[in-house]
């Protein structure tokens, strides 16, 4: 079932002159991991924020097309009720932390959607175990590194165990081995629940072995959509290309190496084997 | 020459849990140090101390010989030009312009020169059309560049980047490392803090690793980027390339180095097939 339905949306912020998004248009199922890329202000934020409602509601601004997000009308459904469905993680993490505690911090969403007391608890135990902040429970966010915040805001949502997880960039400011590890627990969730997951990321060289599909957006448009690896020769004329990648065309422009690019340091070195004539 | 020495810091933001254990490292200029390791190491911290926003408890920061603590962040900052981790932190004029010239009147540069430099770096940083609007409505990315050009914008001898490549794609990073490498071949020193270890193969001319308040490893980044171990101890990942290099390797194929860079396993695999059978 179509979890996300975009067709052909338009937004321009109050104040602004050129629309950020120009006849977007996007359907995405259960059990999807998008990966949605593209330049620095291309409109990704943008879309997300139509996800979870925030645009129109509280952007001011034009907005025009339709937007169905688990089966509701995003125009006319208020935010509260679309956060039941959409667990947003902002591209700023600090900006989305404002509570005392981690701890209460991870509890509010929980509250809001009006669980039981003992349910409440029980997430909140599982996610801090689950991102390692059991030693951070009662620290201010404010008194958080930048990776550990960002932890917070993901562990945060999470907790709500939303069916589309859009994700700003969750990445950021987190050190290599904690966003694999962040990266793949949204994929686990998006083949074993079904979830939903549309996840902005620059660090390809982290998130495309996640992806199921790859989204590329330019100037507030969708300009490819599709298998990754496909997809990704099309994305990198637009925001660049990992390292295995870069190494794949050498060796191609040098016509020793053909096909699809590699997307994994693992893939690139079984083709230099193959280059190399390599027998075991 | 030595721009900034830390010795043997200590630090607590509470006076109890201590979060900086004794660190000492030397920023030299024409060079670029890359501080890398798992979140919560301690590095934002220890770069805090480089600009005189946090001092330290024991031990000292001398920059450019004068110790932090005899002097005003203020004067500090005509030295040290510090982009922070979160932008947000340093971006508050009304428009995209006025803060590239808030920062240049700040530092005492003359008006007209000013009008001049403000116009390049917001050129270079792909901002110039936004001159007239309000930091706070642009992307993330945006943002994070704006930051950039405006401590670019009045040249201090040290620039200490706070993750300068979050939010970027890898054109913006590219652009990124460039400017880097420019800075440090003008003689500047430079610290980058990052978890991006793309962006470390490609800059760095030292790495120190961090973890628990502590530089754990230093070296050339030739080694210590390469060194899976190492790598593997503060959470971070092998470079791509390095990461393809090291399986040809343990598949038996005989490289004469573990390359940082694409070009680097390049010129590996060419010199194999050129050398006949591996
Ligand atoms: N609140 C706002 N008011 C006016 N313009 C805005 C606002 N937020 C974003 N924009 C503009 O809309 C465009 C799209 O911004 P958006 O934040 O969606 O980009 P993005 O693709 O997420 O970029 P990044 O990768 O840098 O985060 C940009 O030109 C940006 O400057
Ligand atoms: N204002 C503060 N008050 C109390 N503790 C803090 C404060 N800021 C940071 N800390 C703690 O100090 C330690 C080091 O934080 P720091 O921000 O230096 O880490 P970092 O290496 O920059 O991490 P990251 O990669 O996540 O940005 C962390 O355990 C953090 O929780
Ligand atoms: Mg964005
Ligand atoms: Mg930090």
């Amino acid at each position: 079932m179509a979890l996300v339905e975009l067709i052909d949306v338009h937004f321009r912020y109050a104040g602004s002159e050129e629309y950020a998004l120009r006849g977007v248009s996007l359907e995405a199922e259960e059990g999807e991991f998008v990966l949605l890329v593209g330049p620095s202000g291309c409109g990704k934020s943008t879309l997300l924020r139509v996800l979870n409602g925030l645009i129109p509601h509280f952007y001011e601004g034009d907005f025009r097309g339709v937007a169905r997000v688990a089966g509701l009308d995003v125009p006319k459904t208020p935010p509260h009720v679309l956060a039941r469905h959409v667990g947003m993680v902002f591209q700023d993490p600090e900006n989305q932390l404002f509570l005392s505690s981690v701890e209460r911090e991870i509890a509010f969403g929980l509250e809001n959607m009006g669980l039981p007391r003992s349910e409440i608890r029980r997430r909140v135990r599982e996610v801090l175990e689950l991102f390692g902040l059991e030693e951070l429970k009662d620290r201010a966010p404010y008194e958080l590194s930048g990776g550990q915040q960002q932890k917070v805001a993901i562990a945060s949502v999470m907790a709500l165990e939303p069916r589309v997880l859009a994700m700003d960039e969750p990445t950021a400011n987190l050190d290599p081995i904690s966003a694999l590890e962040i990266l793949s627990l949204v994929s686990r969730l998006t083949r074993e629940k079904g979830v939903l997951a549309i996840v902005v990321e620059h660090r390809l060289e982290l998130a495309l072995r996640f992806a199921t599909r790859m989204v590329v957006m330019d100037g507030g448009r969708i300009v490819a959509s599709g298998d990754p690896r496909r997809v990704v020769l099309e994305a990198s004329r637009l925001v660049g290309f990992p390292p295995v990648v870069v190494a794949h065309q050498l060796l191609r422009n040098r016509g020793l190496i053909g096909g699809a690019p590699p997307l994994t340091p693992e893939a690139l070195s079984e083709e230099i084997l193959g280059v190399i004539g390599w027998r075991r | 020459m030595e721009a900034i020495v830390a010795e043997d810091v200590h630090f607590s933001y509470d006076g109890l849990q201590p979060v900086l254990n004794g660190v000492s490292l030397v920023v030299r200029t024409g060079e670029v140090l890359a501080l890398m390791g798992e979140n919560g190491a301690g590095k934002t911290t220890l770069v805090k101390h480089f600009v005189g926003l946090l001092k330290p408890r024991r031990g000292r920061v001398l920059v450019f010989g004068v110790d932090t603590r005899e002097a005003t962040v203020a004067q500090l900052a005509r030295r040290v030009g510090m982009v922070f981790q979160n932008p947000d932190h340093q971006l508050f004029a009304e428009t995209v312009e006025e803060e590239v010239l808030f920062t240049l009147r700040n530092m005492g540069v003359p008006p007209h020169e000013a009008r001049a430099i403000c116009d390049a770096v917001l050129r270079e940083f792909d901002l110039a059309r936004y001159r007239d609007r309000s930091p706070y409505s642009l992307s993330v990315g945006e943002r994070k560049r704006l930051a950039l050009a405006s401590v670019l914008s009045y040249d201090p001898d040290v620039l200490v980047l706070d993750e300068p490549t979050a939010g970027q794609d890898y054109f913006n990073k590219s652009k990124i490392a460039r400017l880097v490498n420019g800075l440090k071949r003008r003689g500047k020193g430079v610290v980058v803090v990052t978890h991006d270890v793309e962006f470390a193969a490609q800059v760095a001319d030292r790495v120190a690793l961090m973890a628990g308040g502590r530089v754990v490893r230093e070296g050339p980044a030739a080694e210590v980027l390469t060194d899976a171990q190492a790598i593997a101890a503060a959470r971070l990942t092998l470079p791509q390339i390095p990461a393809a290099a090291a399986i040809l390797r343990e598949r038996g194929v005989k490289l004469s180095r573990i390359p940082l860079l694409p070009g680097g396993l390049y010129a590996e695999v060419i010199a194999l097939l050129d050398g006949g059978a591996p």
